[in-house]
């Protein structure tokens, strides 16, 4: 089976911990993404799946095994390197076939299982290339050959499309997802990038500073960030933030009895049970989060702004607002929406039911 | 030079000017300089080429002949045979080759070792082998002509006049093992845990990726090694007495002083010498250039 | 699959500290024994006096060997006679192999002839220099009297230019690792500080010593410093460009000095003196040079 599991592994290098008391389960194939900015620990985290580190403390299992003392060969793993990691001397053919030398697979089962791997990767042809000669999407193909051609139970991914160009990357990107379903495996795949992560993954686990913030299935770490951290790293263009104080509404212009959160330049109207959840929690300052395709701009807005940016992508708009304090609110809107001027005065409206709420201190969201 | 019309730094611009300023000077001129350098160069060369191939008494004309109008390559025969030239030629491959292959061997142990590998004391011991270039020859002569012909410690043996003298002190060196190192380290760190995951454990990595990786680092130490091994004299002139061993560098001395009279032997003799090392420089000039510029030029 | 068993790290690692050990251990061996324990034990031959038969015992005399040859005139005349050899022999040597190497760093054709032919002399060892050489300077038939230098009594023989002769066939064969070190120099220094040096309109030899020199300091430096760690080793030419009388005719460097206790005089005292002495005046001279030119070399920006 290729059930993979972290049980409070940590790993500090010296004085440094790169991963914190990492508990995480992955199921047999499962498209797990790894995901975080640099220095989260997410690659140390492969790593030491792989073997290639040890942990300080802690429990790795892959397949029904525990395998802390088992060398990285043994482990029934492959891995993708995000430099591809190709033996420059050897042509294709060595490359792919070089997992299988050092196991003794005899020569007629390792030409088998070569050519299937060159043909499920479109290699026909390369074989007898060697890596410079090759394309920079060819040598990431030869770079999967030789990972698939053992058959492992899991797969180990670092980064491996952030050196290829765009175009090329979103192409990779569909064939890696069906890969992994024809071959029916485990993968563990590490980016730094959302958007891989989101278009890809069964779950995303989201890394910061070696610790682990949520666990989910891409569309509930969207729709339900556990914490700010997750909730601006999730979403482009990012959510907004805006820190706010608590009130009963029937104080200033408006003599509506509804909860609000007064932020600058205006407020946010909650519901009542929100209005509940932050009193029970005893919150008088919260921080309020909304995406940008839920911010509108209208005549029947509640927060004051005046138009900074406008961003034209053809698609939509991004209109960028500064509030009164200084701070920056995105909205995304159609792009047959006449775009406003920049230094226009707008007003920014959210529903409620859209609002995410965390706490000011922990960055926690907030939830019955 | 007067000001260009636009005022732009343009490097392409900077180069058509050098270009055009190069070609309105007469290249003639280059060239003769040039030539008149080489031949400088060369002139004892060419004079031991001339004076090989002299009738003897061509070679007491005052001027000296500049041309042999009637080349004797008796000479070289008479070298090679009487002159024992073979042997010594002979002599000095089987020396030079095996501190070659030493030198090389323990290089590329110790540098992927320094590189690649953990274990205690390594700093330590690097820094051991550095020292090793701070040494001077003269300094431990003294004591290895002992250790030569009377063994060391609890084993005696007596290698004088034996190839093992002329090679077991040289089989290793702290430069060829700092060169390896360097190169070694190189090798991108994933293509270490490729491998690892791949199931090559150190040694299999080092035969099979490490090394070949490296083959350009280990020809120039190879040429380097050569070279040095080569033209070494004050030791084989220290360790043999017996004729049969003689390397080509002590076999010319001995050949001068045994042909005073016959200086076109002596000249072939030196020519002899130098033709290997000519060959291997012109096959491999650029390998030797790598080897020898090694620790003067930053990066 | 192969059925493996697994293999725990803490294993893994000590035995890739063994294979450490193991390969570094034949170039250790052949370290110990060559080199550091020569170095060590000559200090402890040093202590001791040889009889002029050499199978009688020998003295321990503490440093009063030591004494003796360092204060020796002697001694004092191979320091200065090896001194004036590496004068006479570095500066030249550098100098040529820099003029050749800017003279060859050209975009001609055929000038890979040109660098072959100057690199060519790397190829000559001492020995067949030094044959060489004996023949140019032989007063009968050689070239350099034929020319008109031809002092009585001639050149080898001739305490005036014995040493002067000697250093000259050292420069000659030093010409092509010289000049194959400076090309490699020059090659480091990018195109384009060079051609501005020549579109400002300086002239070549103004350009060559306020342009060339001070940006191929780091490479003349570290020339300068080996060079003369070489010249004070030199021995092939001394022994057969004037295989006897050394002292008369004012070549008796060093080295050679050493080697005539050793073979002739059998006297493994005074040479482990001797050795020890070579060593200390080149590390001196090297750390000497190294304070001295750091300070004037221009590393690249």
């Amino acid at each position: 089976m290729g059930r993979v599991a972290f049980e409070h592994v940590t790993k500090q290098f010296g004085d440094v911990t790169a991963v914190d008391d990492l508990t995480l389960d992955v199921e047999d194939r499962e498209f797990l993404v790894l995901l975080g900015p640099s220095g989260c620990g997410k690659t140390t985290a492969l790593r030491l799946l792989a073997g290639l580190e040890d942990p300080t403390d802690g429990t790795i299992t892959i397949g029904e095994r525990v395998v802390n003392d088992v060398a990285a060969l043994d482990r029934d793993i492959a891995m993708v390197f995000q430099s591809y990691a190709l033996y420059p001397h050897m042509t294709v053919r060595r490359n792919i076939e070089f997992p299988l030398r050092s196991r003794k697979v005899p020569e007629a089962e390792r030409r088998e299982l070569v050519s299937q791997a060159v043909a499920t990767l479109g290699l026909a042809g390369l074989e007898d290339r060697r890596p410079a000669q090759l394309s920079g999407g060819q040598r990431q193909r030869v770079a999967l050959a030789r990972a698939i051609v053992r058959r492992p139970q899991v797969f180990l991914m670092d980064e491996p499309l952030s050196n290829l160009d765009a175009t090329l990357r979103v192409q990779t990107r569909a064939e890696l997802v069906e890969l992994q379903r024809r071959l029916e495996t485990t993968v563990v795949y590490v980016t730094h990038d959302q958007v891989e992560a989101m278009t890809m993954a069964n779950r995303i686990a989201i890394l910061d500073q070696g610790v682990l913030q949520q666990v989910g299935a891409p569309h509930d770490v969207y729709a339900r960030p556990a914490n700010l951290f997750v909730a601006r790293f999730i979403g482009s263009p990012p959510m907004n933030t805006v820190t706010g104080t608590v009130a009963a509404g029937d104080d200033g212009d408006d003599a509506s009895a509804d909860p609000v959160v007064r932020v600058s330049g205006g407020r946010f109207e909650l519901t009542a049970e929100q209005a509940k959840l932050l009193h029970d929690q005893g919150l008088v300052e919260v921080v309020v989060g909304v995406r940008p395709e839920h911010t509108e701009l209208g005549p029947d807005g509640s927060v004051d702004a005046v138009v900074a940016v406008v961003e034209l992508l053809g698609h939509e708009q991004h209109v960028i607002c500064r509030l009164e304090d200084g701070g920056l609110v995105i909205a995304r809107q159609a792009d047959d929406r006449t775009p406003p001027d920049i230094g226009t005065p707008v007003r920014l409206a959210a529903e409620p039911a859209r609002l995410h709420l965390f706490d000011p201190r922990s960055g926690r969201r907030i939830e019955g | 030079m007067p000001p260009s019309p636009t005022e732009r730094p343009d490097r392409q611009l900077r180069r058509a000017r050098a270009r055009r300023a190069r070609r309105s000077r007469p290249a003639f001129l280059r060239y003769l300089v040039l030539t008149v350098l080489a031949l400088v160069v060369l002139f004892p060369i060419y004079v031991a080429v001339v004076g090989s191939l002299l009738v003897p008494d061509q070679l007491v004309h005052r001027p000296p002949a500049l041309f042999p109008t009637d080349p004797q390559w008796g000479s070289y025969s008479e070298a090679w045979s009487a002159g024992h030239f073979s042997r010594y030629l002979v002599n000095s491959a089987i020396v030079t080759l095996t501190i070659t292959a030493g030198q090389v061997i323990t290089s590329i142990l110790a540098g992927f070792a320094f590189a690649m590998l953990e274990f205690p004391f390594k700093r330590t011991i690097f820094v051991v082998f550095l020292a090793t270039m701070m040494v001077p020859f003269e300094v431990t002569i003294v004591t290895n002509l002992t250790t030569i012909s009377q063994g060391i410690g609890p084993l005696h043996f007596d290698w004088h006049d034996t190839y093992r003298g002329l090679t077991v002190p040289f089989l290793a060196t702290g430069f060829g093992a700092f060169m390896l190192r360097q190169a070694f380290l190189q090798i991108p760190r994933d293509l270490r845990d490729a491998a690892t995951v791949d199931g090559y454990g150190n040694l299999k990595f080092m035969a099979l990726v490490a090394v070949p990786l490296v083959r350009p680092t280990i020809a120039a130490l190879s040429v380097f090694s050569f070279l040095g091994a080569w033209n070494q004299y004050l030791w084989p002139l220290l360790v043999t007495d017996d004729d049969r061993l003689r390397t080509v560098q002590i076999g010319l001395k001995q050949l001068r002083s045994t042909a005073l009279d016959e200086i076109n032997v002596t000249l072939a003799g030196t020519i002899l010498a130098a033709a290997p090392l000519v060959v291997l420089l012109i096959l491999f000039q650029k390998q030797l250039i790598r080897g020898l510029t090694a620790g003067a030029v930053k990066g | 699959m192969t059925a493996r068993r697994p293999t725990s790290r803490r294993a893994q690692r000590r035995r890739e500290a063994a294979l450490g050990y193991v390969l570094v251990a034949p170039a250790l061996v052949v370290f110990a024994i060559f080199v550091f324990y020569p170095f060590a034990k000559n200090f402890e031959l040093a202590l001791y006096r040889n009889p002029p038969f050499p199978h009688l015992p020998r003295r321990y005399v503490g440093l009063d060997q030591a004494v003796d040859v360092l204060t020796s005139a002697d001694f004092r005349e191979s320091v200065w006679t090896t001194v004036v050899f590496a004068i006479l022999s570095v500066p030249a040597g550098i100098f040529l192999g820099l003029a050749l190497a800017v003279a060859a760093h050209r975009r001609l054709r055929g000038i890979g002839i040109y660098r072959t032919i100057f690199a060519s002399t790397v190829t000559s060892s001492v020995a067949v220099a030094s044959v060489i050489f004996g023949t140019l300077f032989n007063p009968v038939i050689g070239w350099i009297p034929a020319l008109g230098f031809n002092p009585r009594p001639p050149v080898l023989e001739n305490p005036d230019w014995a040493l002067p002769a000697v250093a000259l066939v050292s420069v000659w064969q030093n010409i092509g690792l010289s000049f194959i070190i400076m090309s490699a120099g020059l090659q480091a220094i990018p195109d384009e500080l060079l051609e501005a040096a020549e579109i400002d309109g300086a002239r070549p030899w103004r350009r060559f010593w306020r342009v060339t020199v001070p940006l191929m300091s780091p490479t003349i430096y570290f020339t300068i410093v080996v060079g003369s760690i070489f010249a004070f080793q030199a021995f092939g030419q001394i022994d057969l460009l004037t295989p006897s009388n050394q002292k008369l005719l004012g070549t008796n460097v060093l080295t050679y000095y050493i080697f005539s206790n050793l073979r002739e005089r059998q006297d493994p005292g005074t040479a482990a003196v001797l050795a020890i002495a070579l060593f200390a005046i080149t590390l001196l001279l090297t750390l000497t040079q190294m304070r001295l030119l750091e300070r004037r070399v221009h590393y690249a920006a």
